[in-house]
């Protein structure tokens, strides 16, 4: 098996200066690429067509024609550098392609010599240059080592997104033939068995039904997990990640205890197990429809009257930016609440009216900071107040543990550094890039856990917690100490009747 | 890619998961766990051999916790949890141990 090669955490974090660029450094960091069967079922071609490079400057064409945003995005940029050095994986790797300008470059260079006149006129001199096998190659390693997390466009003057030109890029491949095994494989799943694991509806059940046990052992509270009731009031639609592995059960747990000890009737659908919606990273949208059809088709049939989500960042940016475009109306709703509604702002509003208690002393010894998921917050929103996504978990975490710290100011809310694993790149032959990437936040924790005796880092997304635990036990740190924000609620809930 | 192993080849993919699962065998699982630096132990063989039984039950491997628990009870209590698994199974229960076991790869978020 491989040994990876860990960087080394700066001593201090505020005297930190970015990395001499290293070319070629992550060059053959490469994601496995899709098979066809994994394309075809995705509407998308088994292997690279022929006469590739037509189709795919004529796909970016449509592209640019259909989303003016991206045309700014490939227009604006006057090369200023201003984010340079904001990715994690350009300050992990040394890479220069992962500085998000460079990145962008790769597409945009290729737009300049098909669509720009100073393009098919200067040719190089004007940054532009036609699409080869090379270019090709350099946009499927690097369009793939860029998790959309969004970092770089706070710090762009412009507002460019390098998310949506990656996006772009990797729409481009799959329309070509070239696409990612790991998203391909994961969406092809979804439409097949409703969740990126593969879960079928009676492996769903057997591993509810075992939590249901643990529970009732641990608490002595019968505490239920419904699975496919009709007439419930409230269809929880959760990351697939939180029926199979830690911390992302123990967060289920919470939700289960919160929606017991509130008197929610609720249920999950074995149709929509998943929230995840990995169409976004591939940047279809007829695929990111396809998928969240499949919550309008689970609320109708269990004709529930709430619809609310488990932590996960990315499945949250397009429950709360897409969901009414690609599966509403929800006119059948009840319209007393929003359209999704996410786990967090249930919790925090019953903890609010007092209709659920938290005792931090159930938490004793704990001193927790937290994590914030890239696109909770930077593409969304919890409650009904701007920097919701920020106060909303902190305020619940604050009132279930006796100690909270906040880590780095330049490593939190809209400044918050990725996990190193979003955007499709959670996949083991990416591993040395994913360890590189964490290095950032790696940095911010272990300043927190010397200086404040952090013991627990919270995170509301599954890939956050599924990257942490793989890869920051290689920065000498234990994968227990990364824990979800409904588990640290779970524990602190008052459960049972007189609670 | 494939594993040559006893005269024949037994083609995987890129990860080692085996392509189709039907050639398994226990002397393959041996094999796979020599090419990932593992000795088989009893212990080893009780989490293969719970894998492929829930497999052929649900289609699926089982959940971690799920795992977890039927270890405790097949090998005692102290053995039952995430930590003692990861010793048996460094590169992760589910990952490698599947890998070992010949079933497919757990994908998504985990």
């Amino acid at each position: 098996m491989t040994a990876y090669a860990v960087p080394t955490l700066s001593p201090d974090l505020a005297a930190d200066r970015p990395p001499r660029p290293v070319p070629g450094a992550m060059r053959d960091c490469r994601s496995h690429p899709a098979k066809p069967s994994h394309q075809e079922p995705l509407g998308f071609p088994g292997e690279l067509v022929d006469g590739w490079q037509e189709v795919a400057v004529a796909r970016l064409g449509e592209l640019v024609a259909r989303y003016q945003s991206l045309q700014v995005f490939l227009d604006i940029c006057v090369k200023c550098g201003a984010c340079h050095d904001k990715c994690h994986y350009f300050l992990g790797t040394a890479d220069p392609y992962n500085m998000p300008v460079a990145r962008q470059d790769l597409l945009r260079s290729v737009f300049r010599h098909h669509y720009t006149t100073a393009g098919k006129w200067l040719g190089n001199l004007a940054g532009a240059r036609p699409l080869t096998e090379d270019v090709l190659d350099e946009w499927y390693n690097y369009f793939h080592q860029c998790s959309q997390c969004r970092r770089c466009s706070v710090f762009c003057p412009y507002g460019i997104d390098t998310a949506e030109i990656s996006m772009a890029a990797r729409d481009i491949m799959d329309v070509i033939g070239k696409g990612q095994k790991y998203t391909n494989e994961v969406i092809t799943k979804v439409h097949d068995k409703g969740n990126n694991l593969g879960l079928s509806a009676a492996a769903l059940r057997n591993t509810l039904e075992g939590l249901e046990e643990d529970v009732l052992e641990d608490t002595g509270v019968p505490v239920k997990f419904p699975l496919d009731v009709k007439g419930a009031d409230v269809l929880l639609v959760t990351p697939s990640a939180d029926f199979f592995a830690e911390p992302h059960v123990d967060g289920l747990i919470g939700y289960a205890k919160i929606f017991h000890q509130a008197g929610i009737n609720w249920t999950i659908s074995s149709h929509a197990s998943e929230a995840a919606n990995f169409a976004l990273f591939i940047g279809s949208y007829d695929q990111m429809h396809k998928v969240a059809s499949r919550i309008r088709e689970a609320a109708l049939d269990l004709g529930v009257k709430r619809l609310v989500f488990g932590e996960c960042g990315h499945a949250w940016r397009v429950a709360y930016s897409f969901l009414n475009t690609f599966a509403g109306p929800w006119d059948f709703l009840d319209p007393r609440y929003p359209v999704p509604q996410h786990i967090i702002e249930v919790t925090h509003d019953l903890v609010s009216r007092g209709a659920v208690k938290l005792d931090r002393d159930a938490n004793a010894g704990v001193v927790a900071t937290m994590h914030d998921s890239c696109n909770v917050a930077r593409a969304a929103r919890l409650g009904d107040r701007p920097g919701g996504q920020f106060s909303l978990p902190r305020e619940l975490l604050a009132a279930c543990v006796p100690t909270f710290v906040e880590m780095h100011p330049s490593t939190v809310k809209d400044k918050t550094f990725c996990c190193g694993g979003g955007g499709g790149l959670l996949t083991d032959e990416l591993m040395d890039l994913r360890i590189k990437g964490t290095k950032p936040r790696a940095e911010a924790l272990r300043q927190v856990v010397e200086d404040d005796g952090v013991t627990h880092m919270v995170a509301m997304c599954a890939i956050c917690k599924s990257q942490f635990t793989a890869v920051l036990p290689h920065y000498g740190f234990e994968m227990e100490m990364v824990v979800s924000l409904h588990q640290l609620i779970g524990k602190a809930l008052r459960l049972g009747a007189g609670a | 890619m494939a594993y040559q192993f006893n005269g024949t080849s037994i083609e995987h993919d890129e990860e080692g998961f085996l392509e189709d699962i039907g050639q398994w065998s226990e002397d393959l699982a041996n094999h796979i766990a020599q090419t990932e630096d593992l000795t088989m132990t009893p212990e080893h063989w009780e989490v293969v051999n719970f894998l492929r039984e829930y497999y052929q039950e649900f289609q699926i491997a089982p959940a971690i916790r799920v795992l977890t628990k039927a270890m405790g009870k097949r090998l005692g209590a102290e053995k039952g949890n995430n930590k003692y698994l990861y010793e048996l199974f460094p590169y992760g229960p589910a990952k490698q141990a599947c890998k070992i076991a010949g079933l497919p790869k757990p994908t998504g978020c985990v």
